[in-house]
């Protein structure tokens, strides 16, 4: 009878073993990297600010910077383009450019995802661009469809993203409210206290000018590879703290500079840009 | 035959010709030429590959361009500031006048041979004349309006929806479509048929006076640099020495932020001065003859003067009146009535 015992629980554990082994996925091989093998991924653009979550015009519970300036958020919105991962062993694929621009708007939770179609393959890094690069900035108007159509979203003063006076498309439009905007001409005459920063410019037509394109690159390896498999969605979840337009490494004062659109200013916040992006965990 | 019977077929024989004459106008203006260059001009920078000129789609951009629905309040149309008697200028205005009376800081400039423009606008930033027309359209000071609105209202109008059909095959208003049309509309806008045009392509009976002779020689000694032939533009963004502004309009350093593009503005064409006075981006000048004393006198030396036209240590071009008779007298040769009178080109 013991020893009947013992085999029951010894094929008891074996099956148990069996079922765990079955499950685990550190036992999926990564399949043979093939171009034409695409399978879907998606990244997600999470925004948020510094230790917050983000909320619109929020006045009740005002975000503040590491100025101690108090602000609220009216509109966050920019482009992302040019989706590329590569693997551990520095294989890479770049997202078919027709199915790589996306426009992340904050007050609509269903753009937050970028889904494009990668080689089935397990990823270690993620680079994108953070805008429109300067072949798509200047291409006919044919091809400016979808996000890209100069007539999406209405006026530059509204959701639009595109410059009529300055052809090119805004990056990055961040807009919002904070009371220590001044009501002069430096800061805003309509008594509104509003803050704007449009950062656009991707580097001149024919002769160069000022280039606010900013690829960024995220590691996967600590946070989560992403395993993009033909029978599931691998979601790279990122964070995006808008905190860091005003923390970053070019820090600076609302109060000092509330309208940023169209001036050298814009490279500088350009430049906070790369820290916005930190890799939380990937969805396999 | 008598005497009697030949006057009689003569005169039928006149009678003839006078209505055969209908019949190859008509015919004229049945059969559209599209886009045709002028022999005496280079080719066009535009690619009319991408955009051929069809009768269906120049008509659509026609009714585009006197379409006031392109504005906020649907008062305002391109025909407002762009008015074909003056050479699609907006004559006797400095700066142009917009929506709710609102003016803009710079002068209205002519819509003329614009498919040999590399860059639009006084001040530069806009390089493709398919993207030209979004910046009227949402300036606060002239049509105040955005495009996704504006292709709206274009939607709701049925006799869009056919004419875009016509256009482009199907009934479907799209942000290309819609100025693609408007470019069709203003690259057949060319100004080809001035004097000086007839001269250089050795017309029949069209010469130079003495005085006009005269004045081509000085043009062509003082001007040509960058008032180049035949378009006389060389498409360049250059400080011609005007005294900075009230506003200091800093021209195509707004466009490029780029320390030696301060005010500088694009080199207008001097084809059909008579018809777009007031003169300069931003109208200063009412008159040629205040142009040429700018020249002559009031060139001023601010950031980045165009070099030509500080030689030898002296400011502006040298222009006594006997030369300045005779530039005007050639510049005069540059003026087209047939291209303000094309009733084509204007609102049907």
């Amino acid at each position: 009878m013991k020893i009947v015992e013992n085999n029951l629980r010894l094929t008891l554990l074996f099956s148990l073993f069996m079922l765990l082994a079955a499950c685990s996925k550190t036992d999926d091989p990564a399949p043979e990297f093939e171009e034409a093998n695409l399978a879907p991924l998606s990244v997600e653009f999470d925004n948020i600010v510094g230790d917050r979550t983000l909320t619109f015009n929020n006045t009740g519970s005002p975000y503040k910077n590491a100025a101690g300036e108090a602000f609220t958020i009216s509109r966050l919105q920019y482009f992302i383009s040019n989706i590329k991962v590569s693997t551990a062993d520095g294989k890479a694929y770049t997202v078919k450019q027709d199915s790589s621009y996306f426009l992340i708007k904050g007050d609509d939770k269903a753009t937050r995802f970028a889904k494009v179609k990668v080689p089935e393959g397990d990823y270690t890094k993620l680079t994108f661009t953070l805008g429109v690069d300067s072949l798509r900035s200047t291409m006919p108007i044919d091809k400016r469809t979808g996000v890209l159509d100069p007539a999406a979203g209405g006026g530059h003063d509204d959701g639009g993203m595109y410059w009529g006076w300055n052809s090119g498309y805004i990056f990055f439009k961040f807009e919002g409210n904070s009371n220590v905007v001044s009501d002069d001409a430096n800061g805003d005459p309509t008594g509104k206290k509003q803050m704007k920063y449009h950062v656009g410019f991707f580097g001149g037509y024919s002769a160069p000018t000022l280039n606010n394109i900013k690829v960024i690159t995220v590691d996967l390896s600590a946070a989560g590879i992403a395993k993009v498999r033909k029978d599931r969605q691998s979601n790279i979840h990122l964070f995006v703290d808008v905190m860091k337009v005003f923390n970053g490494k070019n820090s600076f004062r609302i109060a000092e500079h509330p309208n940023v659109m169209f001036d050298d200013f814009t490279a500088k916040i350009a430049t906070n840009f790369l820290e916005m992006f930190k890799h939380d965990h990937t969805e396999n | 035959m008598h005497k009697k019977h030949w006057i009689v077929l003569f005169f039928l024989g006149l009678f003839i010709l006078a209505c055969k004459k209908d019949n190859p106008i008509k015919e004229e203006i049945e059969q559209f030429l599209g886009f045709q260059k002028p022999a005496n001009f280079p080719e066009p920078v535009y690619k009319l590959a991408n955009n051929p000129v069809t009768k269906a789609g120049f008509e659509l951009g026609r009714a585009l361009f006197y379409e006031p629905r392109l504005s906020r309040n649907n008062t305002i149309t391109c025909g407002s500031c762009h008015i074909q008697s003056s050479a699609f200028t907006q004559h006797g205005h400095d700066v142009s006048h917009g929506i709710d009376d609102r003016l803009g800081t710079r002068n209205s400039p002519p819509i003329m041979n614009l498919a040999w423009n590399k860059a639009f606008m006084w001040g530069g930033g806009v390089y493709d004349l398919d993207l030209q027309p979004i910046t009227p359209i949402t300036t606060h000071e002239e049509m105040d309006e955005n495009l996704e609105n504006v292709l709206r209202k274009i939607r709701a109008l049925p006799k869009y929806t056919a004419m875009f059909k016509g256009a482009f095959g199907t009934e479907e208003v799209t942000t290309a479509r819609f100025m693609k049309a408007l470019s069709q509309f203003m690259l057949m806008c060319v100004s080809s048929n001035s004097k000086y045009d007839k001269v250089m392509r050795k017309e029949a009976g069209a010469s130079f006076t003495g005085d006009e002779q005269a004045g081509y020689t000085l043009f062509k000694e003082k001007c040509a640099s960058c008032h180049s032939e035949p378009l006389f533009t060389d498409g360049s963004f250059r400080n011609n020495g005007l005294g900075i502004s009230v506003i200091n309009d800093k021209g195509f350093y707004a466009a490029t932020l780029i320390e030696t593009d301060k005010y500088k503005f694009k080199v207008p064409s001097l084809r059909n001065l008579q018809y777009t006075a007031p003169y300069m981006h931003d109208g200063r000048f009412l008159t040629l003859a205040g142009v040429l004393e700018h020249y002559n006198s009031e060139v001023q030396a601010t950031p980045n003067l165009d070099p030509l036209l500080s030689q030898n240590g002296k400011l502006g071009i040298a222009l006594n009146s006997d030369q300045k008779v005779k530039i005007t007298a050639f510049l005069n040769t540059l003026n087209d009535v047939e291209f303000i009178n094309n009733k084509m080109l204007s609102e049907q």
